[in-house]
């Protein structure tokens, strides 16, 4: 079947990625200029010690058998102990994960909820003001620095009105309305930048669009206004936006990190800013990975959308 | 072809150009010393002395706004640079060329686009340790890969055009079509590109700052003076305030700029179509 | 009654006015004809007058009615919306892009009749399959699922007749229909939609810029020129009795088979092609496929001749042409320019072989650097001694009937005609033997084709020229061809003289183009 051949070749090309992903972090370590296991032990540092730290690590050995051996460590989990206090990397990772995956899909979230009507709406009254102020709009929100949004939204709601907390956070799972009192300014920061980002690419989608022959004939058939919108002129949009969200996912795990540490949010962005400024290299390794593995994933799901979606993919 | 210029874009291009201007002179502008301390004025509020106000050691937050202005714009506009020339470099040559070398660039790109932006800074800046030097050379690698994007896309389409094929068909040698007929073709989108990325360098750079990454104290840095400003924001709004508005003024000048610009010089839209994905 | 009556309709957009004061008028069951070089307004005229105009700041003035009691100009949004598709059937020029790629056929045509006709979905697929049978869609029932992106361009247009006729409207607007597809296509459609109109009786308005088209399927004809209406006659006397300038320029400017070129006898062979064949990988989303564009094509040019090669699109022609001027690596073949083989010169020798073949494409625009003054591209190929080249390039504007001023112009400056011109002189520059035309006038109106081709010839008469004349045009060919080479699916189909080729074609296909050619006079029965 053709759909499962264009997904192999996807599946192929994030493979490869990933590959280099796994180089060049690898590389990170070892480009380090100094002694990392020395840098690391710091003050605690004696001769026995760092003999222990080093063989740990692995790092007394020829570098292509130490990529090896870390491939074959990260494929199977294990990503090496932290240096800061000697958890498995993995584990920590793990710990990690579900604060920074529940803010990213916050984010993602209101950035569509936002910019798809936002976006939809000032393509249709091109040049008129509606979308001169959406335009003006998106644009503020594209040059707003997300962590200075943050400090701006918790000094307002936080400390002065008191409505909200102004960091912590609380597992879904555990407690949903700890969990949304929490949630609610970190994902506002997220998604408010990104909402302003994604309007401007939906709105220039949804003109290319309009300008194609099909909405014409749409229209030429006398069909109502909102069917020539909706099943025409979106329909057709959506395919490039879900390509530009899949990527914007990119734009959106590097504002999370930020994000993160505004708010005190226990995820992996935090975690990766608290790793580098204690040179913690097996923990920087390890989430700069997971990091990148997780933007591959998203990437190939929306490939496998694009595939059900659109039919000059699905048939020859 | 004439149009009456827009004025939005006039406009930003004209504070782009003032922000030159002060990062060029801020030594000269500024009316305080930044690292004036001055314990029994800390945490004034803007008046006719300090019109920005002061900070919790007394320095003028003005002063030291335009200086971490001054910073900023050095940093985007040299690391901007960098990544433009290397960028367009490889973009041109991958593109025109084609075969291997393409294949190779690309994926290199691809594999530098896995990461977030910040993300791969942030390792860079662990790996080289922190300060002015390691953020500028962590940016410009960073923005490689989008001018190599926006170059190999636009040199594919000039170099599909007909008037490319006859220089071909005439024996005319590569050096000669590329400098001739590819490069002054691709100009348009790679400064619109520019411009987009110096907006989203200074932004960069903010981070990095804020994170204590970048520039590090006693020089001042619009990013570092946010984070300084966190525990003082209730008492002292213009703390965090002014080197806010600061970055949104410039970034947001930059960006319409960029948008104006994108308008006359490059109406396909590369730029934007370069942000979806390529394989 | 008239089913539509335009009276006096004016279209300005902006400053411009584009349409000034057309008045015509459609009767039941009868075609009208819109004939009018670019820029004439013929499409606009039409948009217009049916209420489907959609350009910012555009301001109709005038009327037209529809069936003798709806005034469609100013109509309120609903009304019009009614009358689209309802009343009124729309078919564009370009059937790539006019279907909607993420629906079904299906889909495409029972929205038209669930909106107009309130069919029920299974009604409405019934009806789908009847009008996909009544357009001569081969196998209906599997097309219905089947999505535009596997259909060939003449299955497009015929569904977009389908949808336009679905909810049996009083009028098809039909501009430019037939322009993108192939001549033996056009003639198909041509026949359909006859028969469609004698079937249903609907009124036909068929704009064109060709007017042989215009001849076999107009009743009456409209001339427009700038937008305003230059003459309106029935069909008959448009053709044999033109009243005004204009119109008679324009028929004296059609190319029509029937004038063949005198031979030139005997002459050495330049160029001595065998087996040239070109295969090339295309890449797909879905994997690489192989296109085996041209497959052992064998041929001679005589000296001073021009050799017609004639194909429709797919056939390979331009493939040929990019072989022989190495855009393209060929896979076989041998093509000896004067005893050399071009096809495999040595990196040193490459660029001395190269300019013995000139090039001429049929974008004028787009084969000059809109950044450089056309001098200067002219001037390209020339070794770099200052005062000589603005000698040679006043000279060569000269010898293609330009002014020398000429030379500080921009491509965007001139016009499609004075581009092509500067495209000839830029192809002679390094004074090669054989100068190869992939469809250089096909892109041009008539009247300026036709001055080129006078141009052409006069090169090839004073200068000895060798000419590859690549087209699809046959009464063009005709008229430029000394030999003529017939491609099909990158095969060789005929290759003879053109004298006995357009006078006893043998090979089928080579006689069904020449039939799907329109006649030079209408000679079609009107309707019983």
């Amino acid at each position: 079947m053709i759909i499962l051949r264009f997904l192999a070749r996807r599946l192929v090309y994030s493979l490869v990625v990933l590959v280099g992903v796994l180089i060049l972090v690898f590389a990170l370590a070892h480009l380090v200029p100094g002694d990392p296991v020395r840098i690391a032990l710091g003050t605690r540092y004696t001769p026995e010690a760092y003999e222990a730290l080093r063989h740990a690590s692995g790092l007394d050995r020829p570098l292509p058998a130490q990529f090896v051996s870390y491939l074959g460590h990260a494929a199977t989990g294990n990503l090496g102990v932290s240096f800061r206090n000697g958890d498995p990397v993995a584990q920590v990772l793990a710990d990690r994960l579900p604060a920074t995956v529940s803010l990213a899909v916050v984010g993602i979230v209101l950035a569509l909820v936002v910019a798809l009507p936002a976006g939809i709406y000032a393509a249709s009254h091109e040049g008129r003001f509606s979308d001169l102020i959406v335009r003006v709009t998106s644009q503020f929100g594209v040059s707003i620095p997300d962590f200075w949004l943050g400090i701006l939204l918790i000094s307002l709601f936080s400390t002065t009105l008191g409505w909200l907390p102004t960091s912590g956070y609380r597992p879904l799972f555990d407690d949903p309305a700890g969990w949304l009192r929490h949630v609610i300014l970190p994902g506002l920061t997220v998604g408010l930048v990104a909402a302003a980002i994604m309007t401007r690419y939906v709105r220039s989608a949804v003109l290319e669009v309009s300008a194609m022959g099909y909405v014409r004939t749409a229209r030429s058939k006398g069909l109502p206004p909102r069917v020539v919108t909706l099943r025409h002129v979106v329909r057709n949009a959506l395919v490039p936006i879900l390509t530009i969200t899949g990527i914007q996912l990119a734009t959106i795990l590097g504002g999370v990190i930020v994000v993160e540490v505004v708010f005190a949010w226990p995820g992996l962005g935090r975690l990766v800013y608290l790793s580098v400024a204690a040179r913690d290299y097996p923990v920087i390794q390890g989430a700069v990975l997971l990091i990148a593995v997780l933007f591959l994933s998203v990437n190939l799901v929306v490939d496998v959308l694009y595939a059900l979606v659109d039919p000059r993919i699905r048939l020859s | 072809m004439k149009r009456p210029a827009n004025p939005v874009t006039v406009l930003s291009a004209a504070v782009v150009v003032a922000a030159a201007v002060i990062a060029v002179g801020a030594g000269w502008l500024v009316p305080y010393g930044i690292n004036d301390v001055d314990v029994p004025q800390a945490l004034r509020p803007p008046s006719g002395a300090h019109w920005f106000g002061t900070d919790e050691l007394g320095r003028d937050v003005l002063s030291r706004v335009l200086t971490g202005l001054q910073a900023s714009m050095t940093v985007a506009v040299v690391s901007v640079v960098c990544a433009a020339v290397v960028g367009t470099a490889l973009g041109v040559t991958a593109g025109y060329r084609g075969g291997w070398l393409d294949t190779v660039v690309m994926r290199v790109v691809d594999v530098m686009f896995a990461f977030p932006v910040l993300l791969l800074a942030m390792a860079i800046v662990a790996v080289l340790g922190p300060g002015l030097g390691t953020t500028i050379a962590a940016i410009s690698i960073v923005y490689v890969p989008i001018f190599a994007r926006v170059a190999r896309a636009s040199t594919l389409a000039v170099r599909e055009e007909p008037y490319v094929a006859v220089s071909r068909t005439m024996g005319t040698g590569t050096a000669c079509i590329v400098a001739r007929h590819v490069l002054p073709n691709i100009t348009g989108p790679l400064i619109v590109q520019t411009s987009l990325s110096l907006a989203f360098a200074i932004l960069s750079e903010a981070a990095l700052s804020f994170l204590g990454l970048g520039i590090q104290p006693p020089q001042p840095s619009l990013g570092r003076m946010i984070f300084d400003s966190q525990g003082f924001v209730t008492l002292a709004w213009w703390m965090p305030v002014f080197p806010g508005l600061a970055i949104v003024v410039i970034v947001l000048a930059c960006n319409l700029l960029g948008d104006g610009l994108r308008d006359v010089l490059d109406p396909k839209q590369r730029t934007m179509i370069e942000a979806r994905r390529q394989s | 009654m008239s089913v539509l009556s335009v009276d006096n309709l004016s279209v300005r957009i902006g400053r411009r006015d584009i349409v000034r004061g057309v008045s015509l008028a459609v009767d039941p069951g009868q075609t009208l004809g819109i004939v009018g070089e670019s820029g004439s307004g013929k499409s606009t005229t039409a948009l217009a007058a049916t209420g489907l105009l959609d350009a910012p700041g555009a301001v109709v003035t005038g009327s037209s009615v529809l069936a003798g009691q709806q005034e469609l100009v100013g109509a309120p949004p609903r009304t019009l919306r009614r009358v689209h598709g309802g009343r009124i059937g729309f078919v564009f020029q370009d059937p790539g892009t006019s279907l909607n790629p993420l629906l079904t056929i299906e889909r495409q045509i029972t929205e038209s009749l669930e909106t107009h006709k309130h069919l029920t979905r299974r009604h409405a697929r019934a009806r789908a399959l009847e009008l996909l049978e009544a357009v001569g869609l081969p196998d209906p029932q599997r097309r219905l699922r089947s999505y535009p992106h596997q259909l060939s361009g003449g299955q497009r247009q015929r569904v977009m007749i389908a949808i336009a006729l679905a909810c049996d409207p009083e009028l098809l607007i039909a501009d430019e229909p037939t322009t993108a597809l192939d001549v033996t296509t056009q003639a198909q459609i041509i026949a359909l939609v006859r028969e469609l109109q004698r079937e249903f009786g609907t009124a036909v308005v068929w704009i064109s810029h060709d007017l042989g088209v215009i001849g076999e399927v107009a009743d009456d004809v409209a001339v427009l020129r700038g937008g305003e209406a230059v003459e309106q006659a029935s069909v008959e006397s448009i053709f044999d009795a033109p009243r005004q300038a204009y119109t008679r320029e324009l028929l004296d400017a059609r190319l029509v088979l029937g004038h063949p070129l005198r031979d030139v006898p005997g002459t050495a062979t330049l160029l001595d092609v065998s087996e040239l064949d070109v295969r090339f990988p295309v890449s797909t989303p879905t994997g690489r496929l192989v296109v085996h564009a041209v497959k052992d094509v064998s041929f001679r040019i005589r000296r001073g001749t021009t050799l017609g090669l004639v194909g429709e699109s797919g056939s390979g022609k331009s493939t040929v042409a990019a072989a022989l001027t190495g855009l393209v690596e060929p896979d076989g073949g041998r093509a000896l320019l004067d005893g050399t083989d071009v096809l495999t010169v040595k990196r040193r020798e490459r660029k001395a072989v190269r300019r013995r073949i000139g090039l001429v494409f049929q974008d004028s625009f787009s084969s000059l650097n809109p950044l450089i003054p056309v001098g200067v591209s002219i001037a390209e190929p020339m070794p770099a001694r200052a005062r000589d080249r603005q000698a040679r390039v006043r000279e060569l504007l000269d010898s293609v009937e330009l002014p020398a001023d000429y030379a500080t112009r921009y491509p965007h400056e001139l016009s499609g005609g004075e581009r092509q011109r500067v495209n000839i002189a830029r192809a002679l520059a390094v004074q090669p033997e054989l100068l190869i035309l992939d469809e250089a006038t096909a892109s041009l109106d008539v009247s300026v084709q036709a001055k080129v081709l006078d141009l052409l010839t006069r090169l090839q008469q004073e200068r000895g020229l060798t000419y590859l004349f690549i087209g699809h045009d046959l009464a063009v060919i005709e008229r430029m061809s000394h030999d003529v080479l017939v491609l099909r699916g990158g095969e060789s189909v005929e290759y003879r003289s053109a004298a006995e080729l357009f006078a006893h074609p043998e090979h089928e296909y080579t006689r069904a183009l020449l039939a799907a050619v329109p006649p030079a006079r209408p000679g079609r029965a009107t309707m019983t």
